[in-house]
């Protein structure tokens, strides 16, 4: 059980620290060279740079449960 | 403040109330008309009545029509309509056996609704660092939250009195961090889900009277995800939600593939002969949180949903901590 709560515990900091990432990545990203459509662009490249965030967290996550479990996972 | 009282305390004492003394009827019915199912966790032959949804989703939307009599708000408008969306998908589900993608692609043109009411703030709130306004991401995070939200409660209605449990923990929480963040009208719109949980536990907690089905743990899922968006809660809903997260998660990563868990062969989990449940050394069965937890030894069903309760209380703690942070900036 104490693994469980570890693995939640590290859930919720990867959480916190992907917010500052987020937040500091997207946050100022803006692009203004394609007149009236800047904001799909920015809006687009957004999007990818969310999602290859969330791919990465996921990765992290999915070490960090083979670590924490890895006696628990030898089924 | 004090005009928020009074619809609080009605909508509260209906939500309660309605679910207390439809379900006994409901069980009734249920009976009568042979739509039960086996408990497969218990020694002998024992029928439990399905789906209970029927009377959860009755005591949420009357309780919220209350509501909105009182706050004529559009976010209430959305809870309703995409709350009762998923309990119909549920109900097709409970009635019909459905392939693996229906549940999540019907649960998505739920969540439409809240857009089309505009019931919600496309900045993302993040505790220490603050927003980031992502307009066009944020549509379709609220496309992805409902059916997540939704699959991720079904997911782990896998034992008497489970879903409606770690809904109690988890939809409270939700309440108090939507009061510490002062957003007092969508907290007191999110209070129903808690009471609405806590009456439908009476009848499901062990040995379970009835079972909510996937339309009970869908409305359970579908509205909580809903409160998050309308609540600007995204993030905190999701830490309070995250012993059922890592139920998804481990399942997911161990099949690698969207599925039904009755399409699932190997069992990850068996039961000793005193009627106890272990962890199996299937190799081709999921890993699940319940398979997790009974990896120290075979434990009762009731020692299993008091440890999968234990999980919830500690990341309610740390949603409850992490909505402080949200007033701190780095």
């Amino acid at each position: 059980m104490s693994g469980l709560y570890g693995f939640l515990f590290a859930m919720w900091i990867l959480i916190i620290i992907g917010g500052g990432i987020m937040v500091g990545l997207l946050g100022p990203f803006s692009i203004q060279q394609f007149g009236n459509f800047h904001w799909v662009f920015t809006s687009g490249i957004k999007v990818i740079i969310a999602l290859t965030l969330v791919v990465i967290w996921i990765l992290i996550l999915s070490k960090l449960k083979n670590y924490i479990f890895k006696k628990e996972l030898k089924f | 403040m004090i005009e928020l009282i009074i619809p609080t305390i009605i909508s509260c004492i209906l939500a309660f109330f309605v679910v207390y003394f439809t379900t006994p009827p409901l069980i009734k019915i249920l009976v009568k008309k042979n739509y039960t199912v086996k408990d497969m966790n218990k020694k002998e032959n024992v029928m439990v009545a399905r789906p209970g949804g029927i009377s959860i989703i009755l005591g949420i939307v009357v309780s919220e029509i209350v509501l909105y009599g009182f706050f004529q708000l559009n976010e209430i408008l959305a809870i309703i309509i995409t709350t009762t969306t998923a309990f119909l998908i549920g109900y097709v589900d409970d009635r019909k056996v459905m392939g693996g993608w229906f549940k999540p692609v019907t649960l998505a043109i739920a969540a439409l609704p809240i857009i089309f009411l505009g019931a919600y703030d496309s900045d993302l709130a993040f505790p220490l660092f603050g927003d980031v306004q992502i307009p066009l991401l944020y549509l379709g995070l609220i496309i992805l939250m409902i059916p997540i939200t939704g699959n991720t409660i079904n997911s782990i209605d896998v034992l008497n009195g489970v879903a409606s449990g770690f809904m109690v923990i988890a939809s409270f929480t939700l309440s108090i961090c939507l009061f510490i963040l002062q957003n007092y009208e969508i907290a007191i719109v999110s209070l129903p889900l808690g009471f609405v949980s806590l009456a439908f536990y009476k009848y499901h907690k062990i040995p379970s009277k009835i079972f909510p089905g996937d339309s009970g743990a869908l409305v359970f899922g579908a509205m909580y995800g809903v409160i998050a968006i309308v609540g600007g809660v995204e993030i905190i809903a999701a830490i309070a939600l995250l012993p059922a997260v890592i139920n998804s998660f481990l399942f997911l990563s161990s099949v690698k593939r969207v599925v039904e868990h009755r399409q699932i062969k190997g069992k990850p989990v068996e039961h000793t002969d005193d009627f106890k449940l272990k962890a199996t050394n299937d190799k081709t069965a999921p890993i699940t949180l319940v398979r997790l937890i009974l990896a120290g030894g075979p434990l009762t069903e009731k020692q299993i949903g008091f440890a999968i309760f234990k999980l919830a209380i500690f990341s309610s703690i740390l949603a409850i901590i992490t909505t402080f942070m949200m007033g701190v900036s780095l």
